[in-house]
């Protein structure tokens, strides 16, 4: 820690007191309350409308309070929640096949590397069957067996069909369901929604989150907006590698701007790489496109042998079909017979760098594996696995132009999820008082890693039914409306704000913001991605001061702030990843061990270790130190010129054993 | 490849917009559409001019912002597909590519080819939802719902809300997807208790938003990225006729 700076307070992760199995229903039981009557004088600010977001802006509203709900999209319906394929998590045993709130909270705390905080996760199995109700309810058109019953599937890696999913669109369909319920609000009255608007910045009365400030897109126009508190549901960082499967328009902006007004940052360097997306082809590249990790189901992921036959294969010399079964590697199912092609993403995204970096990629780049769906169709017939995949495949073909019936597609992992995000306590308050954060914006569901079909859960819990039980404990002790924008602070935050834009149009260099992010994301994916080493990110600590200098000294942004502008949007948004790429690398470098989708090279099981003599783990394997770092990293800004300061909150695992893991 | 682009350029809302020309140069045939125009953007703004503004975030096909017309069709003319996943292969070197903003009374133009499509949003806040409360639903499997309902339900719920239908519409019309956002709920026990309701607050704001009448001519079908049927508005004019009968007589 004295690297970082002294720690100064502890954390109070506000966990209730009791029985795991009875923490929530006993903290629902001791919250306050707001009495109905009152509730409407109370505001309440939302930004974002995705999953969390949405729902939790329509639900605040039913319940009486008066909600301003902004976001940077033309309509909230565009949230990149809408993106999710998969599925959605439930513990609702409605396949009879042993599932439980137990053992959905076991697999998540398991699936996350036991960094994850356990009553945070076992509330969010415990709610998980009432958003699958809510959302039914709403009409969410979820798959159905022919009985008229909700149909199941087993998803990324789970021992049981718990996985509730609209074909290959569940994202999207929860996202209008939430929607729809904004919608109703929004007439209603209830809920103001604020399209095309863009937080600036937070602004903190006497310590609390009392309000932001905002920029119209179109017009340009910085605003105040006060309220009795603040509810961040606004993603993930992904985007600070520039290529990613988030939305282009995903950004850390209103999380970070938060985190320069005091509230902590934690695990940062937490972040999803997804094993299934299409591989980069060029460096016009702007984003990258995720596959539906279901396509692991049925196809099977293999690289030749020898690198000879794959250097062959990248120079068109030889294709897939060149290489007989006996040279062919599916180096999955070989180092993880029981789970196969279906390991976790983590592990399954490093095991395809493994064997790229060992010069068996097929790709032209080299930087990509088969996915073969040629056994599958033998075995099943090309009609079935066009009933099951038809639309991914399609997908496929239109991107790549080549057709997954005759060739085995080629993926390789991008950046997906981040794990991370603003620190907050069971009652997802920030240490900083009246800020909230839902959804991925927050950090505390999914530890190191996050299973598949779980996003959409945690979204949609935060919002239909965790805030709102929980922001009472907060509201029940302010008196309602008592600050308003002509305080000194909104003053003071809009200034800093029209400073800020003014001295990014001032700028006039030579380089497009677009260089900049690009410069960074290679950057951060080749020291802070897949694989981490001190070495590596102690040179990225170097070099994004530099990027973030020269950023401030170069760029070029045309037109002016009072009109739509997409690259002064980019420029703000662009300026907050150089400071928060430094955050992540730091927290990187600090985390000396290797957990989820944090992989230290330093940090590895080899010959030598028990675990391997026993058979139990395979060299090579993730490996972490439970007795040094059982901890969230939580960082406080401290000053441009300064590092943050690390607090830590650590993790006590009473109900599931610490334990390596191992997917043998 | 090389091509010439000609652009739909507009600076506001009360500008008068014009057609401009562009030549992208070595442009991959490996990008998409809308890498296309972000080599040409990136060229524009180191020359120092404003960059061509258009709509765009989950550039995969489904959060719907995307919304070009090229060469004359809403997403261009291969079927089933958003302006996002139009790749430049489907090109040839030396084309002309004529590329317009989604028109329509009811989309204002913002800047260049971003549109204002809230009425969108207005159309659904008029009805496009199920009222049930947070917390009062009962359990998911207690209301079994044929596969056959759901999955079309499923088809009009694809709905991406793009607006390509309205801007393929001689008339401007936004049956399309109002018949989509109602045939969704509608085809659901869930739907059935406000579908009266619903229909006839939707069809209303969707006229005093100034989107035009249906007049049969199936553009809209054959522009939709997620290839909702016209069948839709033939449902919505029947859910239409006997709500309205019912609102008549009582």
């Amino acid at each position: 820690m004295a690297a970082n700076g002294s720690s100064n307070g502890t954390l109070n992760s506000a966990i209730p007191d009791g029985p795991i199995a009875e923490k929530w229903t006993n903290h629902k039981n001791n919250s306050k309350l707001i009495n109905p009557a009152n509730k409407r004088k109370y505001s309440i600010i939302v930004v974002g409308s995705g999953l969390a977001g949405g729902a939790a802006a329509a639900t605040l509203s039913e319940l009486g309070y008066h909600v301003k709900c902004f976001c940077y999209q033309d309509s909230p319906r565009r949230a990149h929640s809408i993106a999710a394929q998969g599925g959605i998590n439930a513990a609702k045993n409605y396949q009879n096949d042993g599932d439980s709130v137990h053992r959905l909270f076991y697999d998540t705390v398991k699936g996350g590397d036991f960094r994850s905080r356990e009553a945070n996760v076992h509330r969010l199995a415990e709610v998980s069957g009432n958003i699958i109700d809510q959302c039914v309810a709403q009409g969410v058109p979820f798959a159905r067996e022919y009985g008229g019953l909700l149909d199941n599937r087993s998803f990324g890696g789970a021992q049981v069909s718990r996985t509730f999913y609209a074909r290959g669109q569940t994202g999207q369909q929860l996202l209008i369901g939430a929607y729809q319920a904004l919608s109703k609000e929004v007439a209603k009255g209830g809920v103001e929604m604020f399209p095309r608007t863009e937080m600036m910045d937070l602004v903190v009365v006497d310590g609390h989150a009392k309000g932001i400030i905002v920029r119209d897109m179109v017009t340009g126009e910085i605003s105040r907006h006060a309220a009795d508190t603040v509810i961040l549901a606004t993603g993930g960082y992904g985007n600070v590698f520039f290529l990613s499967t988030n939305a282009m328009g995903c950004n850390v902006m209103a999380a970070y701007r938060a985190h320069k007004k005091g509230a902590y940052m934690a695990n940062p360097c937490y972040t999803q790489i997804h094993p299934t997306c299409i591989p980069v082809s060029g460096d016009y590249q702007s984003k990258l496109t995720l596959m539906s990790e279901s396509l692991r189901n049925d196809g099977r992921i293999w690289v030749p042998k020898s690198a000879d036959d794959a250097a062959a294969i990248r120079e068109g010399k030889k294709t897939a079909a060149d290489i007989a079964e006996e040279d062919r590697d599916y180096y999955l199912e070989r180092k993880y017979p029981s789970f196969g092609n279906l390991a976790p993403r983590d592990i399954s995204s490093r095991s395809a760098k493994e064997v790229c970096d060992e010069g068996r990629g097929v790709s032209a780049t080299g930087l990509g594996v088969y996915l073969d769906f040629r056994d599958s169709i033998e075995r099943l017939g090309e009609d079935t696995v066009r009933a099951r995949y038809g639309n991914l495949f399609q997908m496929y073909e239109k991107i790549q132009g080549s057709n997954p019936y005759q060739e085995p597609m080629m993926i390789y992992p991008a950046v997906h999820y981040t794990m991370g995000g603003l620190w907050v306590d069971y009652n997802l308050m920030s240490n900083l008082p009246g800020l909230h954060v839902l959804g991925e914006a927050n950090f505390s569901d999914h530890g190191a890693n996050r299973l598949g079909a779980s996003a959409l859960m945690q979204g949609l819990a935060d919002g239909y039914f965790v805030i709102p039980a929980t922001l009472p404990n907060y509201l029940a002790d302010q008196v309602p409306g008592s600050v308003t924008t002509e305080n000194e602070a909104f003053e003071e935050a809009e200034k800093a704000v029209t400073d800020r834009i003014e001295k990014l149009l001032s700028i006039q260099g030579e380089r497009t913001v677009d260089s900049f992010h690009r410069e960074l994301g290679l950057l951060v994916w080749d020291k802070c991605g897949m694989s981490r080493d001190k070495a590596g990110l102690e040179e990225a600590l170097e070099k994004i001061p530099k990027i973030r200098e020269e950023f401030w000294k170069n760029v070029k942004i045309p037109g002016t702030g009072e009109s739509l502008n997409a690259e002064l949007e980019k420029a703000g948004r662009v300026a907050d990843f150089l400071e928060f790429g430094e955050l992540m690398c730091r927290d990187a470098l600090n985390r000396e061990e290797s957990c989820g989708g944090h992989f230290r090279e330093e940090y590895q099981f080899t010959e030598e270790d028990d675990a391997v003599k026993s058979g139990y783990t395979n060299p090579g394997e993730a490996k972490r130190r439970d007795e040094e770092f059982s901890y969230v990293a939580a960082w406080e800004y401290t000053g441009d010129d300064t590092p943050p300061n690390l607090h830590r909150e650590e993790l006590v695992f009473e109900n599931v054993k610490q334990s390596v893991r191992s997917y043998k | 490849m090389n091509l010439t682009l000609k652009v739909w350029r507009q600076r506001h809302a009360n500008d008068t917009g014009t057609i401009e020309t562009y030549e992208a140069k070595s442009i991959p045939e490996e990008a998409s559409f809308l890498e296309m125009l972000d080599i040409v953007n990136e060229q524009i703004v180191e020359s120092g001019d404003e960059p061509i503004h258009f709509d765009h975030d989950c550039r995969e096909g489904i959060c719907g912002s995307c919304s070009l017309t090229i060469n004359g069709v809403p997403h261009s003319r291969e079927k089933g597909i958003t302006t996002c996943q139009v790749h430049m292969r489907k090109f040839s070197d030396g084309d002309t590519i004529w590329i317009e903003p989604f028109r329509g009374k009811a989309f204002p133009v913002v800047r260049d080819l971003v549109v204002d499509r809230s009425a969108f949003d207005r159309i659904v806040a008029a009805g496009g939802y199920i009222s049930v409360r947070t917390g009062s639903a009962e359990d998911a499997n207690s209301l079994p719902v044929s596969k056959d309902h759901a999955d079309a339900s499923f088809d009009a719920a694809a709905c991406i809300g793009c607006g390509a239908c309205v801007a393929a519409c001689k008339n401007a019309s936004a049956m399309l997807f109002v018949g989509a956002k109602a045939a969704h709920l509608n085809l659901l026990p869930q739907g059935q208790p406000e579908k009266d309701k619903r229909v006839l607050a939707m069809v209303r704001k969707m006229d005093e938003e100034g989107f035009g009448n249906c007049t049969n001519q199936y553009e809209c079908e054959a522009v939709c990225p997620k290839e909702i049927s016209a069948d839709v508005i033939a449902k919505l004019n029947r859910d239409y006729a006997v709500a309205a009968t019912k609102e008549a007589f009582t």
